[in-house]
């Protein structure tokens, strides 16, 4: 069977305890465990060839452009891992089910946990740097969730929180670090990474890979100085503790290290990274935990002491550290695993973990304590346990080292100093607790736990006593392939058994025992001692930085997006400024080789009136009405401007618009103050007008700098095809219907959308009318005077007759739809004035929406017609006919979008204005839908 | 039908908004139709971009000459993988945002549904078109639109956020004009493509005139992308929309981010000799700082909605990055991610909108507040979106982070990328879990249990999340598909045959 089927099956398995739920707490537990007990029965089928030194792998293509490959890869390390992870999966499963209280969400905690174990699986199991990387991360979320799953506390919250940003960023740096390596081999595949070790050492990039890399493995693993963390997962329920400190989570770290063993190891750099890394948290971790008070505040420590000294064999460089550190790896998992189930029963039948007041539990529960003292004794290093053999080993390689030159006596040394302070914490975890007087106000009465709470202890223990004395017999094979695979098959000669003779290490193993009893009996002058230091909640200090640093954040961003519009236009203005400065500073001149054209007095006049009304508005903006007028004059001159510059379109067109807009403005304005405060300190008008300047000033550069140069464009083509290709002789209007007729449609769609909006704004509007204006004069009573709505209604014919004119003319002489719907907009805006809404509103019974919509459809509906004829949208069609009594007259489709573009302006403007007016009436829009 | 193919994804919604305008659909009583015809528009829509996209990998980019004026002279819409790419989320996005709206927001004020189709309309026309002027007209409508939507539902908070919305826009958009009125006046064209062409013969006075409208143009699509110093419109404005417009403008700065790699890679692309690359020193400190600026904002968020928005400007900033790299290949990596952040932020916005509205008057403020009465299912979709924005694998965040690292090569490009987008992927996670278990798990009181979901806000926010896990498993097609994208995008000699320009014809 594919070696896929393994995390597949533990995938499926993640659902499994959803479902089962509901099916009672036993149910639930069995039909988990299914997922991962056939995962392992599937893993152990392949032991035999795993054992002969195969490495078997399968790969299937994922996504090639990032080089992620689904590959699979089962060998030694592989293989020792992944029955840890499951063997003991399967037993924390086991103990969950009696561990959890009725309260809990069972299935959601055997969900969470599955998932774990699968990426924890994927991890061994990957042969792609990126699968193993995508593995890595997972394991982080989901012990994340695992540690928080007791979601309410806040400890839960927290501890999970720093141990998912430690990790993190750990994972992060891990990713850079394997981009680096995969860079350099060019390849993201194990197989290949693992073949290129003396490439990958000899590149310049390898420091930075490597510690990249180890920055990954020691958060993951906690070593000094990321061990913190570490404690404060502690607040997940003990099953999770116990196998995420045990077997997992912790493990990955290691992992890691031994995986990339032969392609990282053998430098200066990785023995002192390393090695030093690991004593110090070997040393740091035995001496803290026998200070804690807390049963798995104990054991978190031992677990951090006991990972520094696997990273620390890891980093001897000696062939034989590393069988020891693989043979490490197995035992700490075996009795670790036991020490926090057996914890958790402490706590659940005696309902505290504090070893000042649980004692003498041995009268209570003597099966319990038997099962823990023999852990406890495998953690100390006692002989004819598994623990003893491998810390025999460590102390062995401690001797041979080298590489701190003349200090290298110092490492057996501090080595067994990490001894002493093993046994001592190991003697207190057993006689504080299980012994030592009686157990002091504990809210429950200690007993004995379910029969099968202690059936995966039982196993674990048994594990340790028969590897202990049986030890080549037990897991000789399984430490040979998984050490052949760390060392990429160059396996030293070793010997596992129990009984070495009189040497060195016995004698180091000796003084350690002895060592730890005396600390130990002497403890309480080192709690003394100890208490003199203020103690440090590494939660707290985490938190509060993290608290800082979003204080910062928080004060540097109100400081920066201080919500001042005029702030984020001046810097929107200044960038443009920089922008834009900086290449027309390498002009050397503004002006091109075009000769000026001749100026008369009239344009001067017009420029400077242009000039002063321009300034006349900035000046007096703040009473508007009279800026208003100043503004209109600008407008007016621009019309004037564009006339006399040969584009009499323009100049109608704006004509029309300024009438619109300064009757639009005159509407808004009357709900409004009449004058605008100055609130601005002279020291922004100083930066404001500064910006303003030199910004019209840029501009004005650009502009004379590009009028004074030839030009030479497609505009050629308009003009010479506006007749024969598009039928008119309004250069102007073959370019809005027909040549750009799309730019048309979009900007006749945008004024319908437009109308639309601000009527769906003003809906929602409830302004109060002013009752005077700002000089306290009550408006006049006669509200529409007879006079203007004679005028208006007598102008109304003629104005509709000149729209007309100007609509049918459009596209051979100055105007067109456009200006034709401002014009008949102009009548109609007249007669609302003159006789208000209520005289109107009987009259006009055209729904401006619907007006707007038709106009807009109308123009799409011409530009869609050209399907018919099997031509691209918005092709247009003339033709001229001769009609009897007219005359020659042409026919263009261009007229019919011309007629979409003159409704959609009539509609669009009234919609605006005629509500904007309605506001103070009794037919103000309202906010249905 | 199927020549005209190109121009449907237009025409769709601006047909459709009109008709929604009209009677049978239009008035109060009748949101039923209008809901239906929406759904049915998105459909097509998303049909029609599908099909486009089939005829476009199948044989190649084509143009569209709307009104049979040949480039360079009338309007031509262009169709090649990178523009159907983004119709097609738009599409998408759109169709979630809508589902969204459906469980009643819809109702909240007038013109909703032919509203948010004219912004789809607005923005499907800024992808696919081939012209500069063309351009402004789309982003005329898509601003447009986008300023009416904004305000619905009504509020103090969504009009003060308007007013700077709009300003800084209309200011954006007479820049746009400057910058306009500059390159046509040194390259005398309008299309694209043609303008590729025509920039390489300028004389060196009309070079710098060009590059200074070249980086007036910048200013424009920065100030929409929400590019440092150019962002601050945005937190305030998407936290201020209602949910499902916020949702779609997750795809608003995206359009300034498509202008710049459009415009940048083909008008002052490799051909343009001197004026080759003239904005990538600009972008490239712009870009840091503009994730920074986003991490930053990201830890300060007093709120999702806010956290969110900075998580787009941490996107925009990597989608900086990764334009400035200016290889073929950092452009697909920019792709796949811009796909991936717009589909992501746009759910985002939704959660934080179903989170308000099960934590009484907290919302989605990061304080004590009432327990959410749906845990589970607000739990996962919070989850798995946090974790994709987070670029977390095993999700499509983790894909797109990958292959923007990917595409740095040389050891400067190394030390200054990576270091920066990790940085912030690691405070991405931290303001995430922050928010997560403030969000969920800190809490007093039991759920209101009045406030149940309805199934449309679920089913949109779960289409957008879709995209998650799908662009994963069907990674090897996205990349591919990019990839090629960003060849074509890059292959400008393709460009001009399909356009039969061959240097300067007139």
């Amino acid at each position: 069977m594919s070696l896929f089927w393994i995390p597949v099956l533990l995938l499926i398995g993640v659902f499994v305890p959803l479902i089962t739920e509901r099916f009672g707490r036993t149910a639930c537990a069995f039909f988990t465990m299914l997922a991962p007990a056939l995962a392992l029965t599937q893993i152990a089928g392949l032991l035999p060839e795993v054992l002969s030194g195969e490495v078997l792998t399968e790969s299937l293509a994922w996504i090639p452009a990032v080089g992620l490959t689904l590959s699979m890869r089962l060998d030694g390390l592989g293989m020792m891992f992944s029955l840890l992870i499951l063997g003991i999966g399967l037993l924390i499963i086991l103990y969950a089910r009696y561990y959890l209280s009725e309260k809990d969400a069972m299935g959601r905690f055997y969900a969470y946990l599955i998932l774990f174990m699968t990426a924890m699986l994927s991890i061994v199991l990957s042969n792609n740097l990126l699968q193993l990387w995508m593995a890595w991360e997972v394991t982080s979320i989901s012990s994340f969730l695992l540690i928080s799953y007791w979601s309410s506390k806040t400890d839960s919250r927290k501890g999970a929180r720093m141990a998912l940003t430690v990790t993190g960023a750990g994972g992060l740096a891990l990713l850079a670090g394997l981009l680096i390596i995969a860079d350099i081999v060019g390849s993201y595949d194990l197989a290949t990474v693992l073949a290129s070790g003396d490439v990958i050492r000899e590149h310049a990039m390898y420091p930075v890979a490597l510690i990249l890399v180890l920055l990954g493995a020691f958060t993951k693993s906690a070593q000094f100085p990321f061990h913190f963390w570490l404690p404060h997962a502690m607040a997940a329920p003990t099953p999770v503790s116990a196998y995420l400190h045990s077997a997992t989570m912790v493990k990955a770290g290691i992992f890691l290290l031994a995986r990339m063993y032969p392609v990282l190891s053998g430098t200066e750099l990785w023995f002192l990274t390393v090695s030093l890394t690991g004593l110090a948290t070997l040393l740091l971790g035995a001496y803290v935990a026998l200070f804690k008070h807390d049963l798995k505040g104990l054991l978190a420590y031992s677990t951090i002491s006991h990972l520094g000294l696997i990273t620390l064999l890891l980093g001897m460089d000696t062939k034989l550290a590393a069988v020891a550190a693989v043979f490490h790896i197995m035992n700490h998992a075996i009795f670790k695993a036991s020490l926090f189930m057996a914890a958790g029963i402490i706590d659940h039948e005696s309902g505290s973990r504090d070893m000042r007041k649980l004692n003498g539990l041995w009268r209570y529960m003597p099966y319990t304590a038997t099962l823990a003292m023999v852990a406890a004794a495998s953690m100390a290093g006692v002989p004819l346990l598994n623990g003893f053999l491998s810390k025999e080993m460590f102390f062995a390689e401690t001797l041979h080292q080298v590489a701190l030159g003349s200090l290298s006596w110092m490492i057996p040394v501090l080595a067994t100093l990490g001894g002493i302070f093993s046994v001592a914490y190991s003697l207190r975890f057993i006689h504080d607790v299980f012994f030592n007087g009686e157990p002091i106000d504990i809210p429950k009465t200690p007993h004995e736990p379910p029969r099968y709470m202690k059936i995966p202890i039982e196993i674990l223990v048994t594990m340790c006593l028969l590897v202990g004395i049986f030890p080549s017999f037990m897991i000789g094979s399984l430490l040979q392939a998984a050490s052949s695979t760390v060392l990429d098959g160059q396996l030293p000669e070793y010997s596992l058994s129990v009984w070495h003779g009189f040497n060195l290490p016995l004698l180091m193993s000796a003084i350690a025992m002895a060592g730890g009893l005396l600390v130990y009996a002497y403890r309480g002058r080192l709690y003394s001692f100890q208490a003199q230091f203020r103690e440090t909640d590494a939660k707290l200090v985490f938190e509060g930085v993290i608290q800082a640093i979003v204080r910062q954040a928080t004060a540097f961003h109100e400081w920066m997006a201080n919500g001042s519009l005029q702030r984020y236009v001046a810097l929107l203005l200044l960038l443009t400024l920089v922008m834009t400065a900086s290449p027309l500073m390498e002009l050397n001149s503004a002006a091109g080789h075009l000769p000026h054209q001749p100026v008369n007095g009239i344009e001067i006049t017009a420029a400077i009136l242009l000039c002063i009304s321009a300034l006349a508005t900035v000046i007096l903006h703040r009473q508007r009405m009279v800026a208003l007028i100043t503004l209109s004059v600008v407008g007016l001159i621009v019309s004037i401007t564009f006339a006399r510059f040969s584009a009499p379109d323009l100049a109608l067109t704006q004509l029309a618009v300024e009438v619109v807009t300064v009757i639009l403005l005159m509407l808004a304005l009357f709900f409004l103050p009449q004058k605008t405060k100055n609130e601005s300190s002279p020291r922004r008008v100083v930066r404001d007008l500064g910006i303003a300047a030199v910004c019209g000033g840029v501009i004005a550069t650009i502009n004379y700098a590009i009028i004074t140069r030839p030009f030479d464009s497609i505009s050629e083509f308009f003009l010479a095809n506006s007749k024969t290709g598009g039928g008119g002789t309004n250069v102007v209007n073959v370019i809005l219907v027909d040549f750009r007729g799309f730019d048309t449609l979009g900007e006749i769609t945008v004024l319908g959308i437009a109308a639309l909006g601000i009527f769906k704004l003003i809906a929602r509007m409830r302004l109060a009318m002013p009752s005077a204006d700002e000089k306290g004069r009550a408006w006049s009573e006669d509200r529409h005077p007879l006079i203007l709505a004679m005028i208006s209604q007598s102008l109304l014919p003629l104005a509709l007759l000149v729209s007309v004119y100007i609509f049918l003319r459009g596209h051979n002489m100055p105007g067109g739809g456009f200006i034709a719907g401002l014009v008949t907009s102009v009548a109609l805006i007249q007669q609302y004035i003159a006789h208000g809404v209520d005289w109107i509103k009987p009259r006009i019974k055209v729904d401006y929406q619907v007006l707007i919509a038709s106009g807009v459809l109308i123009a799409a509906l011409t530009g869609a017609g050209s399907w018919l004829f099997d031509k691209p949208f918005l092709t247009s069609w003339f033709d001229y006919f001769d009609i009897p009594w007219i005359g020659k007259i042409e026919l263009a489709s261009a007229i019919l979008f011309d007629l979409g573009v003159y409704l959609t302006v009539v509609g669009a403007t009234l919609l605006i204005l005629a509500n904007l007016g309605k506001l103070t009436t009794r037919h103000r829009p309202t906010v249905e839908e | 039908m199927s020549e005209h193919l190109a121009i449907l994804p237009i025409l769709i919604p601006l047909f459709g908004g009109l008709f929604m305008l009209l009677p049978p659909f239009a008035g109060p009583q009748k949101y039923q139709y209008r809901r239906v015809a929406t759904l049915v528009l998105m459909l097509l829509q998303i049909g029609c971009s599908v099909l486009l996209m089939l005829q476009v990998i199948n044989q190649g980019a084509t143009f569209y000459a709307v009104g049979n004026w040949q480039p360079p002279f009338g309007i031509v819409l262009f169709a090649d993988r990178l523009a159907l790419l983004l119709v097609l989320l738009n599409g998408i996005l759109g169709l979630g945002a809508t589902l969204y709206a459906f469980a009643g927001s819809d109702r909240e004020g007038k013109y909703f549904h032919p509203l948010l189709q004219f912004q789809l309309m607005g923005i499907n026309g800024a992808f696919l078109t081939g012209d500069l002027f063309n351009l402004f007209v789309f982003f005329e409508v898509l601003l447009i639109a986008s300023y009416a939507l904004l305000v619905h539902g009504g509020g103090k908070q969504k009009t003060l956020a308007n007013v700077h919305y709009v300003i800084l826009n209309l200011i954006g958009s007479s820049l746009f004009l400057f910058a306009l009125g500059t390159l046509y006046g040194t390259t005398g064209t309008l299309n694209i493509a043609d303008m590729s062409l025509r920039i390489a013969q300028l004389s060196a006075g009309e070079l710098v005139i060009a590059k200074a409208g070249g980086l007036l143009l910048l200013i424009v699509f920065g100030l929409k992308a929400a590019m440092l110093p150019l962002h601050f419109w945005l937190p305030r404005t998407y936290a201020a929309a209602p949910a499902a417009v916020a949702a779609l403008f997750a795809i608003m700065t995206k359009v300034g981010i498509y202008g710049i790699f459009r415009v940048y890679t083909v008008i002052f692309g490799e051909q343009a000799g001197e004026l080759a690359g003239m904005v990538q020193p600009w972008i490239w400190p712009l870009a840091f700082l503009t994730i920074t600026i986003g991490a930053i904002g990201a830890l300060a968020s007093p709120n999702l909605r806010h956290l969110a928005a900075n998580l787009v400007i941490i996107s925009v900033g990597t989608l900086l990055v990764a334009f400035a790299l200016r290889t073929p290949e950092a452009t697909a990596a920019g792709l796949f991610y811009l796909v991936h952040s717009t589909l992501v932020t746009g759910a985002l916005f939704l959660i934080a909108d179903m989170l308000g509205q099960q934590r009484g008057k907290a919302l989605d403020w990061f304080v004590m507040a009432r327990k959410v009465s749906q845990p589970a299912l607000l739990g996962i979709l919070f989850f798995v979106a946090a974790m994709t924005v987070a670029g977390l694998p095993p999700f499509s965040g983790f894909i797109g982070k990958l292959v923007i690292l990917q595409s740095a090569h040389s050891a400067a490009e190394m030390l200054w990328i990576w270091p920066i987008i990790l940085i912030a992927g690691l405070v991405s996670i931290v303001a995430l879990s922050r928010a997560g278990t403030t969000l969920f798990w800190r809490y007093s009181g039991e759920g209101d249990n009045t406030q149940k979901l309805s199934r449309w806000q679920i089913s949109g926010a779960i289409l957008l999340l879709l995209g998650s896990p799908l662009m994963v498993i069907f990674g090897a097609s996205v990349t591919d598909y990019t990839q090629a994208a960003a060849t074509q995008l890059h292959g400008l000699q393709g460009l001009f045959e399909v356009m039969n320009l061959q240097g300067g014809s007139k």
